[in-house]
């Protein structure tokens, strides 16, 4: 109780009896829980959308996110080799800027088989850059390290690289590009086995000066 | 001169009938200390204080021109730093005031930790400085991403990454902390947020609440070995301590903080105006990847973290070590309430001190320069030694092309240029036998690629045969015991036929001079 007024009820009417003032005491104590509770009320009321606002981002089904995307012409990535390609990520929105610029790495394997790397690390989502002589992909913040095929060589990463799923349309190689890759939000699902050394294939072999 | 005297008394008054907390404050300001506490170590919390009030003020100063969106940020930093009259300046103050806030109130738990201060009754002062401290870390981690350069936008992929460890919300918990399924303006906005309302305001309401319990129980006192807490009595031998030696706060034990807060400030600007503002560095955009972001310091000794972890141990790691020290930090003085305050008494707590400060120090150290890190451009920049070349075969000098060619340099040094994620191959040949060598290169381990898709047959012969060569100051290669063993045995058998399979073309150096 308030040091002010030692009994509630005592301001309102000095002449009541101290049942009289017991009775107007309760009934004000009464009315003010009842405010209290139609406040709870109207502030759930109130919170429910907020906090929807808020948690909106988180809302999301991962798998939602994104759409087909082309990254160029086929013919740009010759066979056998590993090229950085650049697109716009379509979930971007008015004020990404710059930020909605994404880069990948494109394998062309053969004819008609890619792998598309997304650039960030499996580890933290450093820019990961492709060696073509060491035929290794290095992370420049913790020295991950992956093979041409995107699996782990080494360093701290878990995995390999994660990998955007693509598909040949007429000339033009399109991706499904959409989240940021990280281990939860990947670009695409395909689990890298941790793969120490890679069946050597006769074709893949540098001939850089044996003559 | 008596007239003007009485009409500002009349006004003092006046205001102070209708406001009624001048005297109130004057009174706090002026509450009796002990005298022993009056010393130049309890100066930290006030200059923290101070510091918090530049860097409002500051923060202020930049919001007039920075636009919190991805489009504009990193050009209206630039735009501050060069176009702005003194718009460097303010940059500079309030980048090294954080990092001056950070310093400092890291020293003043410290101080707290070691002078046994968090003690009875000052267990929810300390609890709420903990609070204090994380905030104080999370206004330099959102900060940092104000600065929406390279490094900004990288450092939010880290952190996205960590988040994205955690089981089963990781997907969601991603898409909150970015504002959206990519880094970019929501992101930005969300960070500005935290950094300018949300952590502010719980930072200003925290450091009121933390400096009214520092009202309500006094400044504790200088510790005395074998002088114990104990709840029952220790209030009253404080108000005994204040009666028998007090002296009002301020004037006679404030002048020292205010010395000292007016040298801290006068540090940051002469920080600020001699090294001037960090960054921002490269702009913001995802497709320039010939970088290789890094936290600001105070993240550094995490990043070096980050590192070493073995992969399996990451994720639990992260997700469970910041949480139980967290917790530990908050839960100290509950159990550790009563007791010896003097650290002469507490050899464990200063161990502890101790052992933290030096291995946050090494880590912070190794993050400056990063030697788990490839370094990207050593292949093509650092020539191998010309010394390394002279008196070698033809054959040894292709393979010394090898080396530079599959950019082996990345990862290993010759004659101290190169990368340190792998050891330094100066005098590989005395640690590791040609076939040790093969294997190593061919099939990788230890924390190495695997290189047999790289190299062929011939390449790996020229590159194995000039490690060879390389034996520090013409030391003695290394040998395979076992190997000298089986031979003498097979060469005794097999004599006759001539077919000794070995290292027998390894030239010794006698042979080479």
């Amino acid at each position: 109780m308030s040091e002010f007024l030692k009994y509630p009820g005592e301001s309102s009417n000095d002449a009541l009896s101290p049942e009289g003032k017991a009775q107007a005491h309760t009934r004000r104590v009464f009315l003010f829980k009842l405010a209290v509770g139609l406040n709870a009320v109207v502030g759930a009321v109130l919170a429910v959308p907020l906090i929807g606002y808020l948690l909106g981002p988180a809302s999301k089904k991962k798998s939602d996110v994104g759409s087909w995307i082309s990254i160029g012409a086929v013919s740009d990535f010759p066979v056998g080799q590993t090229r950085l390609a650049e697109f716009r990520s379509p979930v971007a929105v008015f004020d990404d800027g710059e930020t909605a610029k994404v880069s990948c790495w494109v394998r062309r394997v053969s004819e008609q088989t890619f792998q598309v790397f997304a650039i960030n690390c499996a580890h933290l989502g450093c820019p990961v850059r492709w060696f073509s002589e060491s035929k290794l992909f290095l992370c420049p913040c913790h020295g991950g390290a992956y093979y041409e095929d995107g699996s782990r060589a080494s360093g701290p990463p878990e995995r390999g690289l994660f990998e955007y799923a693509y598909k040949i349309a007429g000339n033009s190689l399109v991706i499904h590009a959409g989240n940021m890759p990280t281990l939860a939000t990947q670009a695409s699902c395909k689990e890298k086995p941790l793969v120490k050394i890679a069946p050597a294939t006769a074709e893949a072999r540098s001939t850089t000066w044996e003559g | 001169m008596g007239r003007l005297k009485e009409s500002g008394i009349a006004a003092y008054e006046w205001l102070e009938h209708r406001l009624g907390l001048i005297k109130p404050i004057s009174e706090a300001a002026a509450h009796p200390t002990p005298s022993n506490n009056a010393s130049w170590w309890y100066v930290f919390g006030s200059a923290a204080t101070v510091l918090l009030i530049l860097q409002v003020m500051t923060g202020i100063l930049l919001a007039l021109i920075y636009s919190p969106s991805a489009n504009e940020a990193w050009t209206s930093l630039n735009f501050l730093n060069h176009n702005i009259a003194l718009g460097w300046y303010v940059r500079a103050l309030h980048g090294w005031g954080s990092d001056f806030m950070i310093a400092i109130v890291l020293i003043h738990m410290v101080q707290v930790f070691l002078f046994g201060a968090y003690k009875f009754p000052r267990e929810l002062t300390w609890i709420v400085g903990v609070g204090l401290l994380l905030m104080t870390l999370g206004m330099a981690f959102t900060g940092q991403v104000m600065r929406f350069d390279q490094d900004a936008y990288w450092g939010l992929g880290i952190g996205a990454s960590i988040v994205s460890r955690v089981p089963f919300v990781g997907a969601q918990l991603v898409h909150l902390v970015l504002g959206g399924p990519i880094i970019g303006g929501a992101t930005l906005s969300r960070f500005f947020t935290l950094h300018v309302f949300v952590i502010p305001g719980m930072l200003l309401a925290g450091v009121g609440v933390h400096v009214w319990m520092v009202l309500r129980h006094g400044v504790s006192d200088w510790p005395m070995p074998g002088r114990l807490v104990r709840k029952s009595t220790y209030e009253r031998e404080y108000h005994e301590l204040v009666e028998k030696t007090g002296m009002p706060f301020v004037p006679d034990a404030a002048w020292k903080d205010a010395v000292f807060a007016a040298a801290i400030l006068f540090a940051v600007m002469a920080c600020a105006l001699f090294f001037g503002p960090f960054g921002p560095s490269g702009q913001p955009d995802p497709t320039i990847i010939q970088t290789a972001p890094k936290p600001d310091f105070f993240f550094l000794w995490i990043y070096a973290v980050l590192a070493f972890l073995p992969p399996q141990l990451e994720t639990p790691v992260l997700l469970i070590v910041p949480v139980v020290t967290i917790a530990a930090l908050k839960l100290l003085p509950i159990f550790a309430s009563e007791g010896e305050r003097h650290w002469s008494r507490r050899p464990v707590a200063v161990l502890t001190v101790t052992v933290i400060a030096v291995t946050l120090g090494i880590f912070t150290r190794l993050g400056t320069y990063t030697p788990w890190s490839p370094v990207m451009d050593a292949w093509s920049s650092d020539a191998v030694p010309v010394k390394y070349m002279q008196n070698r075969t033809p054959l040894e000098r292709q393979g010394a092309m090898v080396l530079q060619d599959k950019q082996c340099r990345n990862c290993h040094e010759l004659d101290g240029a190169g990368g340190q994620r792998g050891p330094a191959l100066d005098s590989v040949a005395t640690r590791l036998t040609e076939d040790q060598i093969v294997r190593q290169v061919l099939q990788g381990g230890g924390n190495m690629p695997a290189y047999g898709n790289a190299l062929n047959p011939s390449e790996t012969k020229a590159l194995v045969s000039f490690l060879m060569t390389l034996r520090g100051n013409d030391l003695q290669p290394a040998i395979d015991a076992s190997r000298e063993l089986t031979r003498t045995s097979e060469v005794e058998q097999q004599k006759s036929q001539g077919a000794a399979w070995g290292p027998k073309g390894t030239p010794t150096p006698a042979q080479k001079q």
